[in-house]
């Protein structure tokens, strides 16, 4: 995996690579922003259920600890188990540990970001458990040994025929020894190779879209059906969340899922949405024998009551970097984070601290357009300069940029000095670009003017001319 | 201090005090309120069977409509004749499904019970249909076991119209009337499958397609009764 420490290299090795490109035009043109856009105007209750979504997440945060209790109390009375873990350490152990105890040999996986952030693939091979990813794009990535380029669709950087080769390299030992070519037959063959995985497992993994206070219940959202059977066949169901999943009802879930959908991949509703609650019934013909979820913390609290509180209402849409120009150049993995484009670049940070992910709220040009679609109307611009400040305060920026940065803040609120200074230096500008109108390389710049040329300023500066028009407060 | 403890005191402490915090708890989960409801659901109800109808197709589930149970059989024929599947079923053992006359398709080869590998075909019913998004409900028990919605490669669902609802939350309201689900009382099914059409994938280079991992073919049996 890329480093967030090395985005700016990341990002430039990113957009020279071709079928990266081709790959990242194909999302622009479907999932950028068109399909959503026709759901959302299919529906005219969906800015009201925005805020409503929004809400219902604020007043969920505000009480946390309560629903977390009571969702506990809730689990237990159906039958199942609630385990707590505060870092991934833990999260890792206990997984393992509860797949020891069922003597689990494979295990299927669902979609769940969670194990992303755990790291928990490589460390259940190193104890002799095979781990498989059932949501095809995770299969993909799994196969290329890759990690996820986007929330939700993780192999979405791979084109067709890398995923061919792919299949074709892998697929022998399962007496597959045709190259594939069309997308259809290569949905088909994973389909068949899979099969036998979720029949042989003994304990199936998945996340949790939201848990339920009301009823304990845990709710997965996917459109293949892997995650239904990755949890029914097996004797053991592990859901891995995070405690900021909460709703308090079924009610309050069914509005949250109205938005969800339609930012994700502009579907009205995604084909399956599934409710587990506890372990399989006295009378349940199917189902698994055991129901254990995991409320991973992992710097989650610390967010509650803070400047970043906001970023705790997040469903993982994903439509924010659907919808972001810096990730639809760069894709996901030059951001080196399980968490990608403007979401990640918040929460990147929260987690895993500002030192090795300063670069992260740069990769923006907060332009807006996550906070415009975001379906529970988080700020994510105000919270990408809150970190911005803090690395500038911290001292993670480099100094040429800090001292640029504050000279200008302390100029910028000086309006005479200010007036001195845009005069002085349009008229050195000016000066330095002689006939051609152009300055071809500025000192302490060069980055900037190394692929552009600098026009120089023409005219009076724009506060003496908003003085000499009259304009207001002058 | 275990990891729960230290989670729920870092988050207490980082509310502050906050006296009404359990009333507004108990209110907001008494209450059980909705949020905004599309308009597009709230009609009569035999519109809100075609709406289900026209929903459910857009998203590439078939829908035929039919009198009464004793068409049901002929209907499941046709439909296996079409994609020219063996006549061989996997249906819940339910009682809504033992009102349909199956003896009078003698070929039509019957079992009661799970899903495995080898079924290709299962017949089951739906605990609800949600107009809003065309979306079968189900929830699993004794009588309607899980695996029948997602190991075939055909689910064939048979709806009773006076099933269909308009919204996600008259289909909760459905439910807790049904299995008396009150305030204290845990009395959710194992699983509740929400169902919007067959299964499909774009992981592959951004394409659609039908039948990734669960049913290929979604095909809605639409029964015409009286409790409308």
């Amino acid at each position: 995996m890329e480093s967030s420490q090395t985005f700016p290299e990341n990002a430039i090795r990113a957009i020279a690579d071709d079928q990266l490109r081709d790959a990242l035009n194909k999302v622009r043109d479907g999932f950028g922003g068109a399909r959503r856009q026709i759901a959302v105007d299919r529906l005219p209750e969906f800015d009201a259920l925005r805020d409503a979504a929004r809400d219902i997440k604020n007043h969920v945060i505000t009480h946390l600890d309560l629903y977390l209790e009571r969702f506990e109390q809730r689990v237990q009375e159906s039958g199942g188990v609630v385990h707590w873990c505060e870092t991934p350490d833990e999260a890792r152990d206990l997984v393992l540990s509860l797949c020891q105890e069922v003597d689990a040999r494979t295990v299927t996986k669902g979609k769940t970001m969670i194990a992303e952030e755990i790291g928990l693939n490589p460390f259940l091979e190193a104890h002799g458990i095979a781990p498989i990813e059932t949501d095809l794009g995770e299969y993909i990535i799994q196969l290329a040994d890759e990690p996820p380029s986007h929330i939700i669709a993780p192999a979405i950087h791979k084109t067709k025929d890398q995923v061919a080769d792919l299949f074709h390299e892998h697929h022998k030992k399962y007496g597959k020894t045709e190259r594939l070519d069309d997308p259809g037959d290569l949905v088909d063959e994973a389909r068949q190779v899979l099969r036998r995985k979720y029949i042989e497992a003994d304990v199936g993994i998945t996340g949790a879209n939201f848990l339920i206070a009301e009823t304990g219940s845990t709710v997965i959202v996917t459109n293949e059906g892997n995650g239904d059977l990755t949890q029914t066949l097996p004797k053991r169901h592990i859901v891995l969340a995070t405690p900021e999943k909460i709703v308090p009802t079924l009610e309050d879930a069914s509005t949250l899922l109205r938005v969800l959908a339609r930012s994700a991949t502009g579907q009205e509703f995604s084909v399956y949405t599934t409710f587990s609650t506890g372990p399989r019934r006295q009378d349940d013909l199917d189902g698994p024998e055991s129901f254990h979820v995991i409320i991973l913390d992992n710097g989650r609290s610390q967010l509650v009551g803070g400047k970043f509180q906001d970023m705790l209402r997040c469903i993982k849409c994903g439509t924010c970097l659907f919808h972001c120009p810096v990730y639809a150049s760069v894709g996901g993995h030059a951001y080196g984070s399980v968490y990608q484009g403007p979401m990640g670049a918040v929460l990147t940070p929260n987690l895993v601290g500002l030192p090795t992910t300063h670069h992260l709220p740069n990769a923006s040009s907060l332009c807006g357009r996550c906070e415009a679609v975001c379906p529970v109307r988080i700020p994510i611009p105000r919270m990408l300069r809150h970190l911005r400040e803090q690395s500038h305060a911290a001292r993670m920026v480099p100094l040429m940029e800090r001292w640029t940065l504050t000279g200008w803040s302390w100029i910028a609120r000086r309006p005479a000095a200010y007036r001195l200074w845009a005069r002085f230096m349009a008229g050195i500008l000016r000066t330095m670009s002689g006939r051609s109108g152009r300055v071809r390389h500025l000192p302490l710049a060069g980055g900037w003017t190394k692929g552009r040329d600098l026009p120089a300023p023409q005219g009076e500066t724009f506060m003496d001319r908003w003085r000499r028009m009259g304009g207001a407060g002058s | 201090m275990s990891a729960r403890e230290t989670i729920l005191r870092r988050i207490r402490d980082n509310l502050g005090p906050d006296e009404a915090a359990a009333g507004a708890v108990a209110d907001r989960l008494g209450e059980r309120a909705a949020g905004p409801r599309p308009q597009r659901s709230q009609l009569p109800h035999a519109e809100q069977v075609d709406l289900f109808a026209e929903m459910a197709e857009e998203v590439d589930a078939t829908v035929v409509r039919v009198a009464g149970s004793e068409d049901v059989p002929q209907a499941i024929a046709d439909y296996l004749s079409a994609h020219n599947l063996p006549a061989r079923l996997v249906i819940a053992p339910d009682g809504r499904l033992d009102e349909i006359p199956w003896e009078e398709r003698p070929t039509l080869e019957i079992r009661r019970g799970i899903a495995v590998e080898a079924d290709a075909v299962s017949v089951t019913p739906a605990f609800a249909g949600i107009a809003e998004t065309g979306t079968v409900m189900a929830i699993s028990g004794r009588e309607t076991p899980t695996t029948l919605n997602f190991l075939p490669e055909n689910h064939v669902v048979v709806l009773r119209e006076s099933e269909i609802v308009g919204t996600y939350e008259d289909g909760w309201q459905r439910l807790r009337a049904q299995t008396e689900m009150s305030g204290d009382v845990t009395s959710m099914p194992r699983t509740v499958n929400f169902i919007t059409g067959p299964s499909r994938t774009a992981d592959i280079a951004m394409t659609l397609y039908l039948g990734a991992h669960g049913p290929r073919r979604l095909h809605i049996i639409l029964v015409a009764d009286d409790g409308g």
